[in-house]
Order: structure tokens, then sequence, then C-alpha cells
């Protein structure tokens, strides 16, 4: 870029398409590569094997992995707000623990469906706290969190197993409108965390702030508050995400699936959101949260050993994060 | 003064321009083996790249560097160090874990046949560099983390000897020192110039600059503005050379009306930075305020505004007194801050024009807890439009694509959304070009004669003259004067401007 006086014209696009095309494109051109990327690996995987189509593999597919997009919203929003939470998925375990233990115990299942969220939300609270206020780098206070909560679960449960839950605790089991719920919730969450994030002025002083702290403080915004809220909400839908998670099967395991932190932040991030901050959105989180479980299937059902499934997402980090610096020097200068 | 030596270290011709901006302009500047060579000029002159050209960090655009009349170009630091010139950077360049004898001979230490470290030799070696600079009480064997900055200083000019330095390049080395250790430093600096090495000092102090150097050369907007002997100038001389150049563009200044007082100051203090500064504002009224860097100008401005708030004194704004902690209280008050770096402070590069120009007026353009999209775009459009920003793509277009002077202009444009009463221009025309330079006079003009009361910080003198109705002069945290309109003269603001360090150098 040649910074004469009046280079003011917008980056040529690649392409010759109408104008829709190529608004659609700078604004949601990951999301949109996300997408296709999910129906080429359902067109190609189902002609190999039809059986992928199959109601009963969808519904595994959506239903048992919108907990993995709903928590991926919430770390959206951390993330475009410029930081990050490496503790989400000890947090899961001890929300799905607690959520369970009051279920078997004979609570009301709204209770046990309730507490995760409250709990979460105030959890995060603290940390937002420490973070904001205490001048805490987030990734540290999240990974003093981690180990607080990972430590705290494994002492209290011993690694047991929660069973004989109530059958109407199941929720994620349920159908409704004719859907499964999870996927249901996905959609709407998606949905209404887009909206807002986009619309409303807050979720807008979010972008501001991991986009230019400096300037965001100097408008006015008042930044450690914005920054209690977003880690607040994010505990909000770390307790949905939780509902989800612990209410699926018959039974709870203590321990939650390895590295679900990762898988959670690798969402958010292959799903557009900047790692730097300030740009992304949770239609795109969502949308990677189910390339991964696409992928996790496709590669069971080509018959390919399902330990290459974190190789191509970690190769799906490095091509995305490279996109975005390149990108970022392109288009801001 | 030995006038008939020939240059160790020329350059002639430089020019050298970053993303479009020149930043000098045909330079040329030698120095000779055995003299001290002061380089003066603002902020902002173009006395940092001319020594990063000098020390082979940046290549010219255009121009020749000869060393001892062969024409050569360096092609890294390390060529520059071997060819005799080395930098002693205002931001010591040393490694606090490693001992004073590493860091002197770090990456050419003495070694051994089979090619392991002498350290005995390095020991030797390094004390043997620290004590032809006097410097015969600084053990070698201590980590550089324990030293003062004056002995780090020293630590870093043996290094430079250690290289065979014939010409050392000082950017302003007394900045962050105490008197004793500057006596001892220019001592240094003349036993060096009587071993023959050519210094090129940079430094704002003018008795040091009178003390030490043979011949000076102020440099100002890229361009070399003279070089003289230094017998030949005196304090007042360089002043005028370094910010006095003649007002050439005509600064569209109205003839005032004021109104009453919105803004009074009392014994305002912000730590160490700012120190009991006083003074009141009306409408109408723009207040230039002038000072060097480090002066604490825009370490005021922060203080009023919130970033960083006052530790002492009263603010009181239309006859109220007020308390400012945060930035979103000074704008809930009615003040504005357009800042000194508008890529730092001022703008949101991953946003939009549009976004940016919202981003201190939310409330209006909100209703609920929704923006209102298309009333936002109409505001954009409209103020696109009075601001004449360039904006080819409209509100949409990302901000960062915008020229200097249009992303200064969003900035603006974004606080006077905030209608504020009191507008706060900390060095608003850095680093844009003539034309847009013009438009944002212009506006301030016409926001004074709105009623607006207006302070503007700036390191251009011209501006600071043509543009305000009284100059308050910052020197050392401290407001040394107050001068109308009808008396500023740059001689008298230099004065000001540099008076007390004076007394603190002598």
């Amino acid at each position: 870029m040649t910074a004469t006086t009046d280079d003011t014209q917008a980056a040529p696009l690649p392409g010759k398409g109408n104008a829709f095309i190529r608004y659609a494109y700078r604004s949601y051109g990951q999301e949109l590569t996300i997408l296709c990327a999910i129906l080429i690996m359902f067109v190609s995987v189902g002609l190999y094997s039809p059986r992928f189509l199959s109601f009963d593999n969808l519904n595994s597919i959506f239903a048992g992995n919108a907990y993995i997009a709903v928590a991926a919203i919430g770390m959206s929003m951390l993330i475009i707000t410029g930081q990050i939470d490496v503790s989400v998925g000890a947090l899961i375990g001890v929300l799905a623990t607690i959520s369970g233990t009051l279920a078997v115990s004979g609570y009301p299942v709204w209770l046990a469906w309730l507490m995760p969220v409250v709990i979460g939300m105030a959890i995060n609270a603290v940390v937002g706290i420490l973070v904001a206020y205490g001048r805490i780098p987030s990734i540290i206070a999240t990974l003093g969190m981690l180990s607080v909560l990972k430590g705290g679960l494994v002492s209290v449960t011993g690694g047991a197993w929660i069973s004989n839950l109530p059958p109407d605790f199941l929720l994620a089991q349920r159908v409704m409108l004719g859907v499964p719920f999870p996927i249901l919730a996905m959609i709407v969450l998606t949905v209404f965390a887009s909206v807002w994030l986009k619309y409303s002025a807050l979720g807008r002083s979010l972008y501001a702030i991991g986009g230019n702290r400096e300037a965001a403080l100097a408008a006015g915004i008042r930044i450690q508050r914005r920054i209690v809220m977003v880690f607040t909400i994010h505990g909000a839908f770390a307790g949905l995400a939780t509902i989800l998670f612990a209410t699926q099967l018959q039974v709870i395991q203590s321990t939650v699936p390895p590295n679900l932190e990762l898988t959670i932040i690798t969402a958010a991030v292959i799903g557009g959101v900047s790692v730097l901050g300030g740009t992304g959105t949770v239609i795109g989180s969502t949308l990677a949260a189910i390339l991964f479980a696409t992928i996790g299937s496709a590669l069971i059902f080509t018959n390919v050993s399902a330990y290459w499934l974190r190789a191509v997402i970690g190769l799906l980090i490095l091509i995305t994060v490279l996109a975005d610096m390149m990108r970022r020097r392109k288009v801001w200068g | 003064m030995q006038p008939l030596q020939k240059s160790y270290l020329a350059l002639s011709d430089i020019s050298k321009s970053f993303v479009g901006i020149p930043v000098l302009r045909n330079v040329n500047f030698d120095v000779r083996s055995g003299e001290v060579h002061a380089l003066l000029g603002e902020n902002g002159a173009g006395k940092s790249t001319l020594i990063k050209i000098m020390s082979g960090l940046f290549t010219p655009d255009s121009g020749i560097i000869s060393v001892e009349t062969k024409e050569t170009r360096f092609t890294s630091t390390a060529d520059a160090m071997r060819r005799g010139i080395t930098t002693v950077y205002q931001e010591l360049l040393l490694f606090p874990e490693l001992s004073v004898a590493e860091n002197i001979l770090l990456g050419h230490s003495p070694r051994h046949a089979w090619g392991g470290i002498d350290w005995r030799g390095v020991h030797a070696r390094a004390r043997d560099l620290l004590d032809q600079l006097d410097s015969t009480d600084l053990d070698v064997s201590i980590k550089v983390r324990e030293l003062s900055v004056a002995q780090r200083q020293r630590v870093e000019i043996a290094k430079a000897l250690s290289y065979n330095a014939r010409v050392l390049i000082m950017d302003e080395p007394t900045a962050s020192l105490a008197q004793g250790d500057v006596r001892r430093l220019m001592s240094i600096v003349k036993n060096l110039r009587s071993r023959g090495v050519g210094i090129i000092y940079v430094s704002h102090r003018m008795p040091e600059i009178f003390a030490l150097a043979d011949r000076v050369t102020v440099l100002r907007d890229g361009q070399i503005i003279g070089t003289e002997p230094a017998h030949a100038v005196n304090e007042a001389r360089l002043v005028t050379m370094m910010v006095g150049r003649p007002i050439e563009t005509v600064f569209p200044k109205s003839e005032p009306i004021f109104g009453e007082t919105t803004l009074e100051v009392h014994n305002l203090s912000s730590g160490s930075l700012v120190k009991d500064v006083s003074f009141s504002l009306r409408r109408g009224e723009i207040l230039g305020v002038a000072g060097l860097v480090g002066s604490g100008r825009t370490e005021l401005a922060h203080a009023l505004f919130g970033l960083a708030p006052a530790t002492a004194g009263t603010i009181d704004l239309k006859g109220t007194r007020v308390t400012i902690r945060t930035p979103s209280q000074a704008r809930d008050l009615g003040i504005a801050y357009v800042p000194e770096d508008r890529g730092l402070q001022g703008l949101i590069k991953s946003m939009s024009v549009r976004e940016n120009l919202s981003m201190a007026a939310f409330e209006r353009n909100s209703k609920g807890i929704f923006i209102r999209f298309s009333y936002e775009k109409k505001r954009a459009r409209n103020l696109i439009r009075r601001f004449n920003i360039k904006a080819k793509a409209g509100p949409n277009q990302p901000v960062g694509r915008l020229s200097g002077g249009n992303q200064q202009k969003v900035v603006l444009a974004k606080w006077l959304e905030t209608n504020p009463e009191v507008l706060i221009l900390d060095e608003p025309t850095r680093g844009i070009d003539v034309g847009a330079k013009a438009e944002i006079h212009r506006m301030i003009d016409e926001l004074a004669k709105k009623g607006m009361s207006i302070i503007l910080i700036s390191s251009e003198l011209p501006e600071v003259l043509g543009m305000s109705d009284r100059v308050l002069i910052m020197n050392n945290g401290r407001c040394t004067a107050i001068i109308d309109r009808e008396n500023a003269t740059p001689e008298r603001i230099g004065a000001a401007m540099t008076v007390s360090q004076k007394a603190e150098a002598a």
C-alpha cells in the first residue's frame, strides 16, 4: 500500500461477482468458507458411504456436539474482547457434576438445570474481576482457575461417574418442535448472541476493546466493567453448554473429554475470531464446531484413524491464523 | 577545531520517506575525526531517522554515504560498526542478566585457539576499555542489572569503543542523567574527542552543546536548516533555527469573541510529570500549549481527561468543582480529547469509518440496548461530508485504509459528535499533509467561533503562534509562562521552553 493522500479506495476484491456477493465475501468470508467445507464433506462422504447422511448419524454429529458450539459462543465473545479462558473445560466438568449430583439427590430438575448457569456466571465473574481490576492477564487467571477446578473436581468426586439420573433430567434427549433439543438450543443461542453482538452498543464495545483497548478507553468505554461483563456472559454460556453435555447420556463422567477447552477455543478461532481480538462472529464459531464434528464423524466412516482429527484441526488453526494475519496487514494498513 | 580536516563520515543529499511521507529531504551532514558535532532539532524533525541511516539500520531512498571519502552503503548495523560507526541509543540496549564484561564484548569476545571464549581475555579487555573511560571504579564482573543508568551508559560507550569506533553517535545521552553524571559524561566525551573519535551529539540541552560542540547542525522538518561553528551562534539563534520558522502559511485565525469562563484549573499536579499548573479558559478561546517533548504537555491533557487522573489540584467546569477519574466521566462532563497518537488512542483499526465515528457517542446512536444502524449511517455520511473525509467506499470503509489526514479528521469528528464544551487537541496535525493540515486549522477556528473552548497542544511553534489566543508554556512539568497572542514571539516562547533546563544543567 502506497499511502499517498488519495489512497482511500477499498482493496480490490477477487472475482467480479455482483455487489452482494462481494459484500458477503468481505463481511462473512470465513463463515461462508466453513459452510462450504461442511457441505463438501457431507456430499463427498455421503457419496462414499450413504449411511453418513442417516438421521442417526446427523443427529449424533449435530446434537452430540451442540454443547461445544454453545460454549464456543461465550469463548468467541471473550476472544473478541481480547481475553481468553483456558479453564472452560474444567468448569464444564465441575458444573456437570454439580448438576448431576443435584438431580440424583432428588432436587427438582429445573434447579439442576439452573445451577450450572448461576454458578458458571459467579465463578467467571470472579475471574473477570481478577482480570479487570486485579490486572492479571486472563491466560494466567484462567490457568489458575483451571488447576483449582480440575484439582477440586478430582478430589471431591474421586473420578466416579454419576449414574441413575432421573429420566426427566435428560433435557438433551428431548425433541422440541420436531428438532432435537440441543440443536434447537444451539441455533437459538447462536442467533441471539450474534444479533446482540452486532446490533447492541454493548456488543460493539466488546469489539472496540478487543480492537484497540487504549482507544476504547479514550472513547469513554468503561473497559473494566465490560471485561467483568463478558466473563460473566461467558460463564452463562459455559453453564448452558453444561446442561446440554450433562443431560445427553444416562451417566455423567466427571472427566470431561480431554482438551475440551482447546476444542472450544479452536472453534472460535477457526470460526474467524481473531486471536488478537476485535473481529469475528459467533455464527462462525458455531459453524466451526459443526465442522469439527463432521470431520470427526467422516474419519470414522472412511475408516481413517480418529487420531487424525486433532492433526486436521491443528492444520486448520495454522491456516486460519495465518490468513487472519495476512488479512490484517492488507486491509487495516 | 580543525577546519581543514577531511570528514570521516559524510552524507550528501540524503532523502528518506516512510509510506509516502518524506522524513528527510536532501540532507547533507558530516562528522570529522576528533570533533563533537551537535545535532539539534525538535521531535519529529528527523533526527532519529538520520541517526538510523548513519548507523546502518535504515537505507536512504537516495543520496550518498561516504566513509573516509569513499562512497559506500551500509548493509546492516554490523556493517556500519565494522566501518567504525557505533551508536549509543537513548534506551540503552544492554542485557541486564549478563555481566559488564560479557555485555561489552558480546559477539566478539577474545577466543582460545580451540574456539572457546577466553574469559580472562574478556575481563582484561573490558577492564582496559573501561579504564580508558576513567571508569576504574566499575567492576567488570557484576551484572548490568545492578548498575545505575550512568554506569550502564559507560558500559555502552565501552562497548562502542570495543569495535574501534571512529565515529560515536550519542542520542540524547544526558536525558536521564543526574548532574554529577552529566559532568562525568562530558569529560568522557572530551577525552574521546582528544583521541580522534568523531562524536555526533544529539541533545536539546543548550549548556552541554555550548560546552562540548565544535559544530552545530539544526534539523527541522527533515531538512538541514544550517551547520554552524558553535562559537558563531548563541542560544537564541539556535532556538529560532529549531522552532522559529517564519510563519509562511497564513493561519485562518478569526478575531475571537470570548464568553464566560468554562474551565478553571488550579494547582493541578499529576505524579511528578505535571506540577502545580493553573490556568483558565473561556468560551471561544484557543489556548495553545507549547513545550519540549517530556515537558508535561500531554500529561496535562491526560490529567484533564482522566486517562491519568490528577493527584492534586482542582478543576472547575462552568463554576462547578468536578473530579475526573476516567475518560467516560470526562466525556460526560463535556470534555473531548483528540490524542497525540491516533493509531494508539484514537482509532480502532479493525472497525469501519462509521463505527469509529460513533464510538464516543453510543447513547445518541442507540435506542434501548440496540444501535440504530440507519441513524448511525446517516450521521456518518453527514460527518464525512462536513469534514471532507475522503472515504471513497463510504461509511463502511475500514478506517485503516484512510490517509493520515483523513484518519485524523475521523478522530476529530468522533469527538465533535459528543458536543463537547472543552476540546483538547494533542498534536492535531502531526504527520499529516499540508492540505489536510490547513483544513484542520480551519475547523479549529470555526469551532472556537461557535463558542467551544479549545486547548491546542503542539510541537510546531508556528501552529501554536498562529492559532492561539494565549500560549501556555510547559517546562519540566511546570507552567513557566502564559503569554498573550500580541506578546507571543518564537524567542519568548523558546526561552520559556528551555529556561529552567539551563539552570539545571549549569
